[in-house]
């Protein structure tokens, strides 16, 4: 088990590796000049020189790189082009907000996708089963930005009992967090309903049945662990995708999380902020497919030793 | 597995009744009848449209549904309706082209990196996960902050995404298909590589792909449009639905109509192929189906 997990952690570094690589040539692609940014409209070109220099954007490329990863390493971000606040500072803040967001989302997705998944399942063909199946493929149709300026129209336009805004509070987060989770809720429940009609087909799940078993036994006792085995893989790529979901979601709501930040900083022309929002979307997103790997492992043997 | 994949997709491509199986799959014949629509629209939307998209009418605003107006008018009293047919040029145009050139610059990359093997293979396949690593709207988000936005930007940034997945895709069938006794066969009667990528192992990796393409292509139209949602992408004047919806948010308490129009037009586009995909994965290739 040990040795998967490292054997897993480090096939991870070259990829951050590569992570790091591309953002710093990416950084350095984007138009206009940072120490010019830096200074001001009505820098003398001293003062730009001075800037350069300061931030060892004199010197050549292979010796910024080796700077830069070396700052990245001790996690020093740099300052904020707008702001002058420490990066890291910066993205701590906003870190909570969207980390209390997508966890808020991910365990609606994860609880109320399984449910609905398994009890279209077990109601095969039913009335019940049609309606998830159309709500599942309307879930991932409905773009997420339309869905909440929905979800606020009704909620906080018309019913008035929610705030337009989401903020980091027990109701500025419901809509956010609703919004948020609905494509990968569709997803999941879609996902679960298959995974457990495959299991129930099994002939496992004939001999319990044949020897007499009650149903809702049969399906507590030995489909449902076997079927659920794969949605931990689904669950964890939507937690994934759930990143860039922050991106819109958060938009959309004007709420103060890493995405409503992205956003910003792109128009303000941050780069500094930019660069640091980058390497920690990249790193979560690795990090969460590395503990969901490692997830699929503890419950999946033959992983493991494959 | 791999191997009965391909010599499947095979079979269903020689197959001449896809398009009728398709229409028999129910929900699959709603999907091709609704993308069908908006590619249409999206060509002819112009010439069917009754107003000038960007004509304001100042008698006219906020104008609710109506039999001049059939979709109510904008903020500018600009006719929705007329501006949803322009728009879709814009919409449909962006998301079909974009996941079209993700299909062939990936399925090319897949091709010759699964055909090449080694240390090529090795090293196309890390850049795919470093590629993977950022999530697709971020990849594009960082394009278009290089690039600045406009139509051909959008494209490409919106097309980024499905490199990776249709490289991978592309990869794991020209391995399938290389160790195949017939494309085996022709190397030993002197097939040069080229013949042996283009006349043997692009048929069978074609199926696998074009089912992805339509997959893939409801997620690139809400990539796209999104980005223009969030002002990076198609910019206000132009009637893109993303871009419309945007500029309805601030009148959303007043005039519900300007935001409910877009949006669920870009909802049934996305459905539309959404839905194609899915019935063209059961049609095609049934062994991919729990992905």
């Amino acid at each position: 088990m040990l040795r998967y997990f490292i054997r897993r952690l480090l096939q991870t570094v070259p990829t951050v590796l590569g992570v790091m690589v591309v953002i710093f040539f990416f950084i350095r692609a984007l138009p206009g000049d940072p120490a010019r940014l830096y200074a001001g409209e009505d820098a003398t070109p001293q003062e730009v020189a001075l800037i350069k220099e300061r931030f060892g954007l004199d010197k050549s490329l292979p010796e910024q790189f080796v700077r830069y990863v070396g700052a990245m390493v001790q996690g020093n971000l740099g300052t904020s082009f707008r702001s002058r606040l420490p990066v890291n500072e910066i993205l701590t803040r906003h870190f909570i907000a969207t980390f209390w967001l997508s966890i808020l989302a991910i365990a609606l997705a994860v609880v109320v996708g399984v449910g609905l998944g398994v009890g279209a399942a077990a109601n095969r063909n039913s009335l019940f089963d049609l309606g998830i199946t159309v709500l599942a493929i309307l879930g991932i149709s409905v773009p997420s930005f339309f869905l909440g300026i929905l979800l606020i129209y009704i909620f906080a336009v018309n019913y008035r009992v929610l705030p337009v805004t989401g903020s980091l509070s027990f109701q500025g987060l419901i809509l956010p967090s609703v919004t948020l989770a609905a494509a990968s809720l569709a997803t999941i429940a879609r996902f679960a309903r298959s995974s457990l009609l495959e299991v129930l087909g099994e002939d496992f799940i004939r001999t319990a049945k044949s020897k007499g078993l009650a149903s809702y036994l049969v399906l507590r006792k030995h489909a449902l662990k076997n079927a659920l085995i794969p949605v931990i893989t689904i669950a964890g790529l939507q937690f994934g995708f759930l990143l860039s979901g922050t991106i819109i979601v958060e938009t959309v709501f004007n709420f103060p999380g890493l995405g409503w930040l992205l956003i910003q900083s792109i128009n303000a022309r941050d780069y500094p902020v930019l660069q640091g929002l980058m390497l920690v979307f990249a790193v979560e997103f690795l990090i969460i497919n590395l503990l969901v790997d490692m997830l699929y492992g503890v419950v999946d043997p033959r992983i493991r030793y494959g | 597995m791999a191997e009965g994949n391909v010599a499947e997709g095979n079979v269903a491509k020689g197959r001449p009744n896809v398009f009728v199986q398709l229409l028999r799959h129910r929900s699959g014949a709603i999907g091709l009848l609704l993308s069908l629509g908006f590619v249409f629209v999206a060509l002819f939307g112009g010439y069917l449209a009754p107003y000038d998209p960007a004509a304001p009418d100042y008698l006219a605003i906020n104008a609710g549904i109506s039999a001049e107006h059939w979709l109510g008018t904008d903020n500018f009293g600009r006719d929705i309706f007329s501006r949803l047919l322009v728009g879709a040029r814009y919409s449909i145009g962006i998301g079909v082209s974009a996941s079209l050139l993700s299909a062939i610059l990936g399925g090319l990359w897949g091709l010759w990196s699964g055909f090449a093997g080694g240390w090529i293979d090795n090293i196309s396949m890390r850049v795919a996960d470093i590629m993977f690593a950022f999530p697709g709207l971020l990849l594009a988000i960082g394009f278009i902050a290089i690039s600045g936005p406009g139509i051909m930007p959008v494209i490409l940034a919106s097309s980024l995404f499905g490199l990776p997945i249709f490289a991978r895709l592309a990869r794991g069938s020209t391995l399938a298909a290389k160790e195949l006794t017939f494309v085996e066969g022709a190397r030993g009667l002197g097939a040069g590589t080229n013949r042996l990528l283009f006349k043997h192992v692009t048929p069978a990796i074609i199926a696998p792909l074009l089912v992805y393409l339509s997959l893939r292509t409801g997620i690139t139209l809400l990539i796209a449009s999104g980005l223009s949602f969030l002002g990076l992408g198609i910019q206000p004047p132009t009637p893109e639905w993303g871009a419309m919806l945007s500029g309805a948010q601030l009148y959303l308490s007043i005039h519900p109509l300007m935001a409910f129009a877009p949006g669920v037009t870009i909802s049934l586009a996305i459905l539309g192929f959404n839905l194609l995909g899915d019935g063209l994965r059961d049609v095609l290739d049934p062994r991919i189906r729990s992905s």
